[in-house]
């Protein structure tokens, strides 16, 4: 027996299972689609890509453009999405030692929300301004439920964050109804922008995610083995030299960075960061040396295989995809809840 | 000098004083014993020691001044083994020692084979080689309370300290305990400061007793010494009598109501306490 089984960080039969779903949820969103293509030449397609390897795939330009320029773009844009939401949710969970934290506990839902409406408002639901506005609310409406966080006492320990999340998410919301009270004709916009909508033109969307998701997941993988002992409290982890509130700070700004990037480019996508890390731990256990690097693979394929349902559902009209992870992730997540045996009591 | 040196040590919480100003040394490979009644301090001046409350006065830990240290070198110079440790159920026994590396580790590196050896090591110094598997929920009282001493072990600290470690365990597993830190303290010549309050216990395993109430110290010393009738009266008027075991060590036996007036202190078992 090797004398350090217990300790093995990720165990190659979870990283292998997450990688073939991931392969098999790419491969899937490029096979299927609203176009009939056939599914040997769009692989051949692939494979002509490849290095060394030169395939006729028999597809016209047509259809190698919607292979290259429609499908491909969005596949990678929502395993982005997935990968940094899912990523984001298990270092809200970690950091705030609470099972219902989300990517959106601080109140970023509600800042992106108001950036949007104020950008539908001012411009329309296609501008670019959009996806700009709405980061700056998700990153302004964080920064001010830290900084409300640390006012409030307590020197920004876990609960009184939320609770200045809370407040901040109340707030925003409020001036969000104004503002799309005060003009009722774009209601329909920012109700399907608030539902999550994953829509590429060419590369445009995952070039402007890619840096937020990269250097967000990356700065939460490192933080892996830190969030495992913040774990053990503020005052233990004192005692084993780390500064719990550093690390607080650096994971929160982290993972509002990429939450905010993905909201930007696809709306308020729920569930992905409660139900995937959620559904790692309960197959795998509590450490985040696993949680993490599973959470980033696992919602990554979540959120592709979501995409592809919302977009052939109802082919060739789109369901909003947070409709898909919902009526997926509701269910699935009474399943976990009624299956785990450990509590996330202390 | 290694082992701790503290002078005039203060901490207070929003004003509220714990600990009211204390003298301290341990040296190296010497037991300790904080006794006091509840709210003396113990647990706070072994908190300002392990650097985890701020406090006033000066504290050295092997030589340095704490002030002056990283967090991460001064957890790498003392662990402390908190009265309560937060255990999160779900984490195995080996996942948690494996925290004792942390302060070995720069901030974003990860454990190495090294590291995970250590761990496991020192859950096999503790008899808890079998228990490296167990989610912490999972574990009996005098099993976490292995676990959480090994976490301490592999800390790899010159100083331990160790807050009510026997609390809530049965008397064999008390003993169980004491033993392995004293193991521990000869094998490795750390220095142990523990809060105890089993007063016999105290006498039996610390070389000195170092007497809290109030914040202060009232006396310092081997057992014999700090134990006396008058002082026994400031645990919260307990009625005790102290006796001679049968190697003629201290025991201090608790008395029932209706046997012995409040506060007195009697003397059996052949000659009283030498002063």
């Amino acid at each position: 027996m090797n004398p350090e089984q217990p300790l093995r960080r990720v165990g190659p039969l979870a990283l292998a299972t997450a990688l073939v779903l991931l392969v098999g949820a790419l491969l899937a969103g490029l096979l299927v689609g609203a176009v009939d293509l056939a599914p040997g030449r769009v692989l051949a397609e692939l494979a002509d890509r490849l290095p060394w390897v030169s395939v006729d795939s028999g597809l016209t330009e047509q259809e190698t453009a919607i292979v290259w320029q429609l499908r491909l773009p969005r596949v990678i844009l929502a395993g982005l999405v997935g990968a940094t939401l899912a990523a984001a949710g298990a270092a809200y969970q970690g950091v705030f030692r609470n099972p219902l934290a989300d990517p959106y506990l601080l109140g970023v839902a509600a800042g992106a929300g108001l950036g949007a409406t104020v950008g539908i408002v001012s411009a329309s639901a296609a501008s670019p301004v959009v996806p700009a506005a709405a980061f700056a609310g998700a990153v302004v409406a964080a920064a001010l439920a830290y900084a409300l966080g640390g006012v409030a006492g307590g020197g920004r320990a876990g609960t009184t964050l939320i609770l200045g999340g809370v407040a901040v998410a109340a707030f925003f919301t409020a001036v969000q109804t104004f503002v799309q009270q005060r003009h009722a004709d774009t209601v329909r916009e920012v109700y399907s922008w608030i539902l999550g909508r994953l829509s590429t033109v060419g590369w445009t969307e995952v070039a402007l995610l890619a840096p937020y998701a990269v250097v967000s997941v990356v700065v939460l993988l490192l933080h892996r083995r830190l969030l495992d002992v913040l774990a053990v409290g503020e005052e233990e982890a004192a005692t084993l030299g780390v500064n719990a509130a550093r690390v607080r700070l650096l994971v929160v700004a982290a993972a509002t960075l990429g939450t905010a990037g993905a909201v930007a480019v696809g709306g308020l996508i729920g569930f992905v960061g409660l139900v995937v890390p959620h559904a790692v731990r309960l197959l795998t256990g509590t450490s985040y040396r696993v949680i993490l690097p599973l959470s980033v693979l696992g919602g990554a394929a979540f959120l592709m295989l979501a995409d592809l349902g919302a977009r052939s559902i109802l082919s060739p009209a789109e369901l909003p995809i947070g409709v898909i992870t919902a009526f997926v992730g509701g269910p699935f997540f009474a399943i976990v809840l009624r299956s785990s045996r450990q509590g996330w009591g202390p | 000098m290694n082992g701790i040196r503290g002078r005039g040590i203060k901490v207070a919480y929003d004003g509220l004083v714990a600990v009211a100003g204390v003298d301290l040394t341990v040296g190296a490979g010497e037991w300790v014993a904080l006794v006091g009644p509840n709210g003396s301090g113990k647990t706070s001046l072994l908190r300002a020691l392990a650097g985890a409350v701020a406090a006033e006065g000066e504290i050295e830990i092997g030589g340095h001044a704490l002030a002056s240290l990283s967090r991460r070198r001064a957890a790498r110079l003392v662990a402390l083994v908190p009265q309560h440790p937060v255990l999160p159920g779900g984490m195995t026994a080996a996942e948690y020692v494996l925290l004792g590396r942390i302060p070995h580790l720069g901030y974003w590196a990860a454990e190495g084979a090294a590291d995970r050896r250590l761990a496991l090591a020192a859950l096999e110094r503790l008899d808890a080689a079998l228990l490296a598997d167990r989610p912490l929920g999972a574990l009996s009282g005098g099993e976490r309370q292995r676990v959480v001493l090994a976490r301490a072990v592999a800390q790899d600290a010159a100083v331990l300290l160790l807050d009510e470690p026997t609390a809530s365990l049965d008397i064999g597993h008390q003993q169980q305990v004491l033993d392995l830190v004293e193991g521990l303290r000869r094998e490795r010549s750390i220095a142990v400061l523990g809060a105890l309050h089993d007063l016999t216990l105290a006498a039996q395993y610390a070389d000195r007793l170092v007497l809290l109430d109030r914040g202060l110290v009232v006396a310092e010393g081997p057992a014999e010494m700090v134990l006396t009738p008058e002082r026994l009266t400031l645990f919260s008027g307990a009625r005790v009598a102290l006796l001679r075991g049968p190697g003629g060590e201290l025991v201090v036996s608790p008395r029932r109501d209706g046997t012995g007036r409040e506060g007195e202190v009697l003397l059996h078992g052949g000659s009283r306490p030498e002063v």
